[in-house]
């Protein structure tokens, strides 16, 4: 089960549908440095229901064919330079959504069912452009989502499988919609966290985990609450260094490529 | 009273606008309105403000989902909306207008419909900001007002057009504004801030925001 980071990063295919959460909620950021450095190609990402750096990373380093998204966004730090232009440039094709529309196409996967109702959006362009989403007297008709790969980043694994991701619960709902998923996690808890009722709450089963890895301060720059925080210095030098392709080649040579570098200075 | 920064204004505009409301969620990357809406909690213990992307204590523990589950139930009645376009009807765009990508939709598309006091803002007062039409209407409905850098604006629901209410300086507005409006012949000046809200904003509220919004916190501030 367990593996190291560059393992699972082998096994996202070129081509997957790679289902990855915001900033804000435990992103496996030491697999998406993997990615790139594995040189992965035609990823179709999928925003949980915005994206945010890592999605960035993966669109300069060309990993990236396709991302379906509420918003890609560095937060404070302003635009995703690389996302940005990209789609200016024509080079990436986008299916803009709205959080809640993915939400739904993601519960949809969840229960087994082919679409779920969602009211409230009628009068948004997104549905003329999203040819995928049926409009139905008040309500429009979300498909399910069903990504290959959902990968996020764990507080602790344990030894019967299961990952603990506190209130992050919309992990659990990609979890339990995508084919497989591949978590990081800080720490390793011995026995099984479902023994434990305070825990439990905050657990995803080792039904739907299908391989973990050892990655300590594996969501930096991103933060792990109660953990770490957002490295936000670090996120807008990204932000001003990605403004252009040197720049952010340059940020990439420094962070992503070079072995050893690659994690929090902390 | 002394001097105030622009932020310091556009929050108490925000507070004002608040009154009888119960529940404000606020979205993405939005320190004045959460910083109106916490000047507002201090006025009224009883409102319940809940930042989307709080980093420690994060109000919902059905992750992201939960937001909007509790807007379609009615149990969110205030929410903020920017744009990069927004335009005399109300809509928004914040996908992309003149070859220009925006970062996307976010919630827009649903909360506009579904929360009853939608409150437009957005800082940049220009005719490329405040547009006839939108390229793209990311969402639509029936704002509660539409607060910028220069105005507040009123909506008339029943002629789907704004009113201008107040400038925060003497600027001819109409000049600086892509959409038609109505207008008061006398426009007021927006009223500053007080003195009890410059000590709610700089004491409590400062302290309450810093820690999702640290740059905004220094900036107007000097938290760190």
């Amino acid at each position: 089960m367990a593996a190291q980071p560059e393992e699972l990063a082998a096994l996202v295919k070129d081509g997957a549908l790679l289902a990855l959460p915001p900033d804000y909620s435990l992103v496996a950021m030491e697999i998406v440095r993997a990615l790139i450095r594995r040189k992965a190609r035609n990823l179709r990402l999928l925003g949980v229901p915005i994206l945010g750096m890592s999605a960035d990373l993966l669109i300069g380093a060309g990993c990236v064919a396709e991302v379906e998204t509420s918003a890609v966004s560095l937060g404070e730090a302003g635009l995703a330079p690389r996302f940005t232009e990209a789609v200016e440039k024509n080079l990436l094709k986008v299916r803009d959504a709205t959080c809640p529309a993915i939400h739904a196409g993601l519960q949809a996967s969840e229960k087994g069912v082919p679409y779920m109702p969602l009211a409230g959006i009628g009068g948004s362009d997104l549905v003329k452009e999203r040819k995928d989403w049926k409009v139905q007297g008040d309500v429009v008709l979300v498909p399910a989502i069903r990504p290959d790969i959902a990968l996020f980043h764990a507080r602790w694994a344990d030894e019967a499988g299961n990952v603990w991701v506190g209130r992050r619960r919309e992990l659990a709902t990609v979890a339990h919609a995508a084919r497989r998923n591949y978590v990081t996690y800080e720490e390793k808890k011995p026995g099984d966290m479902l023994e434990d009722e305070l825990l439990a709450p905050g657990v995803i089963s080792s039904i739907y985990v299908t391989a973990t890895a050892h990655a300590p301060r594996g969501a930096w720059p991103l933060g792990m609450p109660g953990l770490y925080g957002i490295d936000d210095l670090h996120v807008s030098q990204y932000a001003k260094a990605a403004k252009t392709r040197e720049g952010f080649q340059r940020y990439l040579d420094e962070w992503v490529l070079t072995p050893r570098k690659n994690s929090s200075p902390a | 009273m002394g001097p105030y920064a622009k932020e310091e204004l556009l929050a108490c505009v925000i507070a004002r606008l608040l009154p009888g409301a119960r529940h404000a969620a606020i979205g993405a990357s939005s320190p004045i309105p959460a910083s109106g809406c916490f000047l507002r909690k201090n006025l009224d213990p009883a409102f319940r403000v809940s930042l989307q992307q709080r980093r420690a204590a994060n109000p919902f523990t059905e992750g992201s989902r939960e937001l909007f589950d509790l807007a379609g139930q009615g149990r969110i009645d205030t929410f903020f909306l920017g744009g990069a376009q927004i335009d005399g009807e109300g809509a928004i765009n914040l996908v992309r207008a003149d070859g220009k990508r925006f970062p996307g939709s976010f919630g827009s598309a649903y909360m506009y419909g579904v929360v009853p006091r939608t409150i437009l803002f957005r800082e940049e007062h220009s005719r490329r900001t405040l547009v006839p039409r939108v390229e793209f209407v990311s969402a639509k409905g029936d704002p509660a007002a539409l607060l910028t850098g220069k105005a507040l604006f009123s909506w008339q629901k029943d002629k789907r057009r704004f009113r201008l209410e107040t400038t925060h300086e003497k600027e001819d507005i109409r000049e600086l504004t892509g959409f038609d409006f109505d207008a008061p012949s006398e426009i007021p000046l927006t009223p500053p801030p007080t003195a009890k809200e410059l000590d709610l904003l700089r004491g409590p509220v400062a302290s309450a925001i810093a820690a999702d919004y640290p740059d905004f916190a220094k900036r107007v501030w000097g938290i760190n």
